[in-house]
Order: C-alpha cells, then sequence, then structure tokens
C-alpha cells in the first residue's frame, strides 16, 4: 500500500476525522534526515494532530507514514518501539508532577530501554546541566517556571536518544521572556543534526529554523517551501492571506 | 493551635457534664400500692399482649398468637379470658427481645417471650408470677463433642452458641465455662444456621426449644442434656414482662392463680410442651 | 514602621491572628459554658446520665469492651489490605482500554452494581453461613474467615469506585506524555497514572476506611463477640446503655488519631511537591 522512500519520515495520503469532521485530507510530505520542517496555519488547520499522528497518539483512518521506510501506521502494529525514537514535547509540557525533575528525566530510559537507576540518573543529570537546570534536579515540576518546565520536557524526550523531535508549540503557554530560553534549546538541537517537526506560531523562529515551512489549511499541505521564499513569495492565495493576517496583529 | 485549644475544652466540658451530678430529683418512679380494683391497661375495654417478631414455636404456632396456638398463646388467652377480654379485645403486637426488658414506657400491657426472672432485669421492668420452669438444655447435631455429656467437665471443649441477653449465654459463660469462647447471635436463627454450618457444636437454649428444634427444625440433632436444679443447673422461671410497677401485674398474678389452680395451666402445658423425661441429666458438681 | 525587624504586613498579621484566637476561644467558652449549665436543668437529665454516662457500669464494662476490640482490630488490619488490592484490580479492569479486554470490564462493572446495591449486612450473613453450611468442615468455614471474606467482597465495590474516579480525573495529556516515551500501557499505568490517582482519593478512601472499621461489628451477627456485641450483651447484662458510650470511647481513640496522622502525611506532599500556595 505504501510506496517506497528514502526520506526520514514519509508521510503518504495520510487522512484522519474525528467525526464527522475532516481534519486531514490527504497529507503528502517527505521529511529527510536532519531536515527541520515548521507547520504554519490557522488554529484547527490540524497541525497538531499531524503530529500526533505521526508518534502513533492518534490512529489514522487511511494512508500511511513511513519511519526510515518502515510503514508504523500498520494497523494491529505495537507502537512502543516507534514512539522510543520519535520524541514529543508538548504545548503543556505534561510532566509528571508527582515526581522529580530528575526522575522524570530518568524514568523511561529506566523502565524503557531497561538502563540502571545509576545510568539513566547520570545521563539526566548531564542533560539538564547542559539546558542550565542543575540546580532544579530535585525539585518538582511545581516548583518550576513555565520556562524550565518546557526545558525539562525537551530533555525528558532527548533522555531517550530520539531520531526524530516532534515539537508541538511548545512556546504558546509561556510568557514572552521565556520563549528565548527554550527557543536556545532547540537551535541546540538543530546545530546537532536533529530530525525536527514542529507545529508553531512563531513566525520569526520558523523563519530562522526551519529548513523548509509547510502552510497546513482546511486538512491539507497548500504550500511548502524554504523560509526566505515562504515569507516573501508566497504562491497560494490562502498563504498570502494568512501571511498578511499575521503582519497586520504585528507577529511577524 | 486554635482547634486543638477548642477539642480539648469541649473534651474537659463533656467529662464535667459526665461527672456533676445534676438534679437528683427528678425521678419519675410512681409509688403506689396496686388495689386488685386498679387493672387499667393502656388501651380501654382490651388487652395488649407482647410477643416475638417471629414467636417461635413451641411457645406461638405458625407465627399466629391470635389463634391461640402455641403454649405462650394458649397462656396468654387464658389469663385475657380471666380479666374479661375475649376475641378481638385481646390484640397481639410484637416487639423485640431486647426491647420488652428495656427502661421505659411499653407498647403493651404485658410481654410474652420466654422471659426468665432474674434480678438485674427486675430494675427496668416488673414480672408477673412465674407461668412456667424451663431448664437450660443442650442441642446438638449428631455425632457433636457434646454427646454423651454426664457433667459439665465433659462440655469444656465444646464450641457454643447462644442468643445473646439471654439467661442460656449467662447459663454458658457462668456456669459451663467452656474453653472456647461461645458464638453469640442476635436470635436463636443465627444460632441454628451456625449451627448447621458446623460453626458452633452445640446451642443452649430453654428445653421446650431444644425440643422443637430438634423434633421439628434441624434434621440430625437432638436434645443432647438438660440441666435441671436438682442437678446443680438453673432452674428459669418464666414471667410475664410489664412496664415497672405497672398495678396491672397484680390482676394479671391472681388471674394466673386461678387458672393454675383449675387445672387450665397444667392441660395447656400438656398439649403444647413436650414430655421432657427421657431428655439426660447433665450434672453441674 | 513600629518595631524594628516586623513588617506592616507582620504585625497586622500578628493582630489578625490574636483576634481570631480570641473569638474562637471566648465563642467556644460560651458555647460550652452554656450547654454545662442548662443541660442538667432539664427534666430527664438524670435519668439519661444514669443510663448513657454511668461511670460505675464504664469502668466495669471497659476492660472487657477493650479486649473484645482486639478482634475488630485483628479484622480489620486483615482485610483492608485485601480490600485494597481488590478493590485496585476491579477498577483497573473497569479502566482498560483494549477491545479485547472487554469481558474485564463488564465483570468489574456488574461486581460492582451488585455488591454496592446488596446490604453489607446480607453479604455477611449469605456469605458467613451460606457458604460454611455448603459443607465445610472446620476450621475452613470460621465466621471470622467468611464474614472477612464478606466485607472484603463488599467494601472492595466501593473502593473500586473510588479508585476508578481518581484513575480517570488523571488528564489524558498525562497519558499521552508517557507514552511519547515509549511507555507502554500497562508501564503508563503504574508509573504515571496510578501513583496521582491514589494521591487524589486519599480522602475518601479514610472515608471507606473509617467506615470498614465500623463495619466490622457486623461480624457479630454470624457469631464472633467483638466490641459491639460485647456492649450489647452488657446492656442486657446491666440494662444500661454506658457500654455502648465506652465502646464509642474506644473507637474514637483510635480513629481520631489515625485521621489526624493521614491528614498530616497529605500535608507534607503536599508542602513536597506543590509551589507557593494561594491564600
Amino acid at each position: 500500500m505504501s510506496t517506497e522512500t528514502s526520506a526520514k519520515i514519509s508521510l503518504q495520503d495520510v487522512r484522519k476525522s474525528f467525526g464527522q469532521r475532516q481534519v486531514l485530507n490527504g497529507i503528502n510530505l517527505e521529511i529527510n534526515q536532519s531536515e527541520v520542517i515548521a507547520f504554519i496555519g490557522s488554529s484547527g488547520s490540524g497541525k497538531s494532530t499531524l503530529l500526533r499522528c505521526v508518534n502513533l497518539l492518534e490512529t489514522i483512518d487511511d494512508g500511511a507514514i513511513l519511519l526510515d521506510g518502515t510503514d508504523i501506521s500498520e494497523p494491529g502494529l505495537n507502537p512502543d518501539p516507534y514512539r522510543r525514537r520519535i520524541g514529543m514535547v508538548f504545548q503543556n509540557f505534561n510532566l509528571f508532577p508527582h515526581m522529580t525533575v530528575l526522575e522524570n528525566i530518568a524514568l523511561a530510559p529506566r523502565k524503557v530501554l531497561g538502563q540502571s537507576k545509576k545510568e539513566a540518573n547520570d545521563h539526566a543529570r548531564e542533560l539538564i546541566g547542559r539546558l542550565g537546570l542543575s540546580d532544579r534536579a530535585d525539585g518538582y515540576p511545581d516548583q518550576l517556571s513555565g520556562g524550565q518546565q518546557q526545558r525539562v520536557a525537551i530533555a525528558r524526550s532527548l533522555a531517550m536518544n530520539p531520531e526524530v523531535m516532534l515539537l508541538d508549540e511548545i512556546t504558546s503557554a509561556l510568557d514572552p521572556e521565556l520563549v528565548g530560553e527554550v527557543l536556545d534549546v532547540v537551535r541546540e538541537l538543530k546545530s546537532n543534526g536533529m530530525t525536527m517537526l514542529l507545529a508553531t506560531h512563531e513566525m520569526g523562529f520558523a523563519r530562522e529554523i526551519s529548513d523548509r515551512v509547510c502552510f497546513l489549511h482546511q486538512g491539507q499541505v497548500l504550500e511548502c517551501s524554504p523560509p526566505a521564499e515562504f515569507f516573501s513569495r508566497p504562491q497560494h492565495e490562502r498563504t498570502q492571506q494568512f501571511l498578511q493576517r499575521v503582519t497586520d496583529a504585528g507577529r511577524l | 493551635m486554635i482547634r486543638r485549644l477548642s477539642l480539648a475544652l469541649a473534651a474537659t466540658s463533656l467529662l464535667a457534664l459526665a461527672a456533676c451530678g445534676g438534679d437528683d430529683s427528678a425521678s419519675s418512679t410512681t409509688e403506689g400500692t396496686s388495689t386488685e380494683s386498679d387493672c387499667s391497661t393502656i388501651t380501654d375495654g382490651k388487652l395488649t399482649i407482647g410477643t416475638g417478631s417471629p414467636a417461635y414455636s413451641p411457645w406461638v404456632e405458625n407465627d399466629a398468637p391470635e389463634s391461640g396456638e402455641g403454649f405462650e398463646a394458649a397462656v396468654g388467652m387464658a389469663i385475657a379470658a380471666e380479666l374479661g377480654y375475649e376475641g378481638e379485645n385481646v390484640v397481639w403486637v410484637r416487639t423485640t427481645f431486647d426491647e420488652a426488658i428495656a427502661p421505659g414506657d411499653k407498647n403493651f400491657d404485658f410481654n410474652m417471650q420466654q422471659y426468665s426472672i432474674t434480678p438485674e432485669r427486675e430494675a427496668t421492668i416488673s414480672f408477673s408470677d412465674s407461668y412456667y420452669s424451663s431448664n437450660q438444655a443442650i442441642v446438638a447435631l449428631a455425632g457433636s463433642p457434646a454427646e454423651g455429656a454426664k457433667s459439665v467437665a465433659d462440655l469444656k471443649d465444646v464450641k457454643f452458641g447462644a442468643q445473646a441477653g439471654t439467661t442460656s449465654l449467662t447459663f454458658i459463660n457462668d456456669v459451663i465455662k467452656p474453653s472456647n469462647e461461645a458464638f453469640v447471635y442476635d436470635d436463636n436463627a443465627g444460632a441454628k444456621a451456625a449451627l448447621e454450618a458446623g460453626q458452633i457444636d452445640a446451642i443452649v437454649v430453654d428445653l421446650p426449644t431444644a425440643l422443637y428444634i430438634s423434633a421439628v427444625e434441624i434434621e440430625g440433632t437432638s436434645v443432647v442434656g438438660q440441666f435441671p436444679a436438682s442437678a446443680g443447673g438453673t432452674t428459669d422461671d418464666f414471667g410475664a414482662v410489664f412496664t415497672k410497677d405497672n398495678p396491672l401485674v397484680g390482676c394479671v398474678n391472681t388471674a394466673l392463680a386461678a387458672i393454675k389452680d383449675s387445672g387450665e395451666l397444667a392441660k395447656i402445658e400438656q398439649a403444647w410442651l413436650s414430655d421432657n423425661a427421657g431428655v439426660p441429666v447433665i450434672s453441674v458438681d | 514602621m513600629s518595631q524594628p525587624g516586623v513588617t506592616r504586613r507582620q504585625a497586622f498579621e500578628r493582630r489578625q491572628k490574636r483576634r481570631s484566637v480570641l473569638i474562637a476561644l471566648t465563642s467556644t467558652v460560651i458555647v460550652i459554658g452554656l450547654v454545662v449549665a442548662l443541660v442538667p436543668q432539664t427534666p430527664g437529665w438524670y435519668k439519661v446520665k444514669r443510663s448513657f454516662f454511668d461511670g460505675a457500669v464504664l469502668s466495669d464494662t471497659f476492660s472487657k469492651l477493650l479486649s473484645a476490640f482486639v478482634k475488630d482490630i485483628q479484622i480489620f488490619l486483615w482485610c483492608a489490605p485485601c480490600i485494597l488490592i481488590w478493590g485496585m484490580t476491579l477498577a483497573i479492569c473497569r479502566s482498560v482500554r483494549t477491545p479485547a479486554l472487554f469481558p474485564l470490564r463488564l465483570f468489574a462493572a456488574a461486581y460492582t452494581d451488585i455488591f454496592r446495591g446488596i446490604p453489607v449486612i446480607l453479604t455477611i450473613l449469605l456469605v458467613g453461613f451460606g457458604v460454611p453450611g455448603l459443607g465445610l468442615g472446620r476450621p475452613w468455614n470460621s465466621p471470622y474467615l467468611w464474614g472477612s471474606v464478606a466485607l472484603v467482597l463488599a467494601y472492595s465495590s466501593y473502593v473500586a469506585e473510588v479508585f476508578r474516579a481518581g484513575i480517570e480525573s488523571v488528564h489524558e495529556s498525562q497519558r499521552a506524555g508517557a507514552r511519547s516515551l515509549g511507555l507502554s500501557s500497562g508501564q503508563t499505568l503504574r508509573f504515571v497514572v496510578l501513583p496521582q490517582a491514589v494521591r487524589r482519593v486519599i480522602p475518601p478512601l479514610m472515608n471507606d476506611f473509617v467506615s470498614l472499621q465500623k463495619d466490622v461489628a457486623l461480624i457479630s451477627l454470624i457469631g464472633p463477640i467483638e466490641i459491639l456485641r460485647q456492649a450489647g450483651i452488657d446492656k442486657s447484662k446491666y440494662a444500661n446503655f454506658t457500654p455502648y458510650v465506652g465502646a464509642a470511647i474506644i473507637f474514637l481513640l483510635l480513629t481520631i488519631p489515625e485521621t489526624r496522622f493521614v491528614d498530616h502525611l497529605m500535608t507534607r506532599e503536599r508542602r513536597r511537591t506543590s509551589g507557593t500556595a494561594v491564600r
């Protein structure tokens, strides 16, 4: 059913509906290793749903999703092994409130990868050290600011050594002054060659960091191009309208 | 801190309340000698007799005391007739065993539920003269360790069961003194269920009830023995229960004396209570 | 600025606190004072006091009540863990989502409906007399055993619903976060959902367990002389209700420290994991 591909992730005619509402209406996209793709579009255009389908949190109705050429969207397939290879960071962080920062990060490596407590904790400390949160290792998520929590969430995903990172509006819930520290982390990830799919409202950041920007409208990718082209010479009328609205709102 | 302080205050005041004497004078027992002519009942023109809920055989047959069938039903009706109450002027009401002997006013003129006359109970209610004397007896399943017991010593390792608040229970605890604490039930139905389930070896009840259980109610049981006063046991005298110091007691006693003298009581006994001659005696000494 | 080192706010709060302590103490003293002064003036007080608060009866019966209470404690101690385990199992059965495990959901739902619907007394009589009546020999037909089984069967249904409410109150996003890391469904339940669910339902669980401590007395229906039965026997013997007051005192001596202790544990946990508390 799926066609062969050499891309890291291949989305082939992906469709998804919730009840009567068709949210993804035939998505076709090839994403290469170390590529950074930014998805932009109005609310309800399907950005979050698309990301949730890639890591199999949602099952797709039709089409295929391939990871390194393997069809991971095949019905009945156990999603867990693939989720290990794909990290996801959420708008609302989704940290585990009953565990310390260190425990949050070390949980999956211990239980899923079978690392020893010492190994997992050391690795976790190293990660939070890199993110500048060493003094918070034994604190609880509720005691951290939003920006700190999001950085912990990123560290938590990175602890699994994923091949792909999905970032779902990760700065939307943050105060403006905290956004910067999170975006710094993402920049570093990019410079280390991580393949990333971001859904975002941060146009400036999308322009800076992505290799391609894709505009999602009513469940379809209307256009996809490198940022310079995308923002200065959008092809599609809808894209133009959207960018115009965003500019008017002063967010470009 | 505030809460703890208030809690402490509340606790100490409660203790103070309990300790303080209060008014001794608020006593409402009426002193008065009962005259034979003071035979008033709680409802004018009717005699209200209380019995159990349900009422068991052989004391009341078919749980229908109005029929006059069953020993206590018959005695009740006989007393009523002596006092001049017949037919629908005799009203039967139901109470639990405990209710009737608890302190306070009653909804019956007198209550018959095989109540043994004891001084403790006389603190809160009044008894008529005895209308029946009964021994404690043991009912057990065939093959029970209680079988063949000749004396109380043979019963030490038996697992007993009895109804709460009865003289049977007191008998087990004070006279038999088994090594294993008895099981206690709300009513004899519980004790019977436990016997059938093999959770207890034997039930202690009054002899007529024991005979009825073994003859009719539970297959495979027999009356293993009785404890008459002559062998060191205690004989229970059954009396009707009245509100404390009720002048009606005197009237009922007169009626009771009359049916004893006329031989009617003996006839009723013969009609409803089995012959206990064949039951083995267990000595207490 | 009044004193050195004391801010305006600190001084204000000190005054507020002093005032509220004064109000609380005064009103408490007035109410208790009224009760202590007025209740003994009522006509029936002497009789009520004699029936319910008789010092002599209390001291006569107290030690026997205490030793009967040991039975209640023992029964509670072996029932409570079983109820927690079985209740948790039922709650998990009811929360599974995979279609293949649907029979488990059905079973758990039916079980909960039935045992919550049947009065506990009935369950105790049916199981406590009924099962041994099928022909078990001693000691397997013991009323302690089957009475406890009945309590476990009945109370697990309530506790299961409490756990289920806790599990469902954990937001879906927690599961999303856990599954995204590659944790399996079972691992997510065990390490992420259940720890949060249990912490949330500790107050209603305490409710059920204090209730259980009292319902253990129902075992007296099938024979054992536990504290309330002993109080009843004494009531008949002395024609006085004070033994019940004695039993109530003994219950409170256990349940009050117990609940305060659990409250303390919960406050400590909350303080440990959360940020600043909102006033």
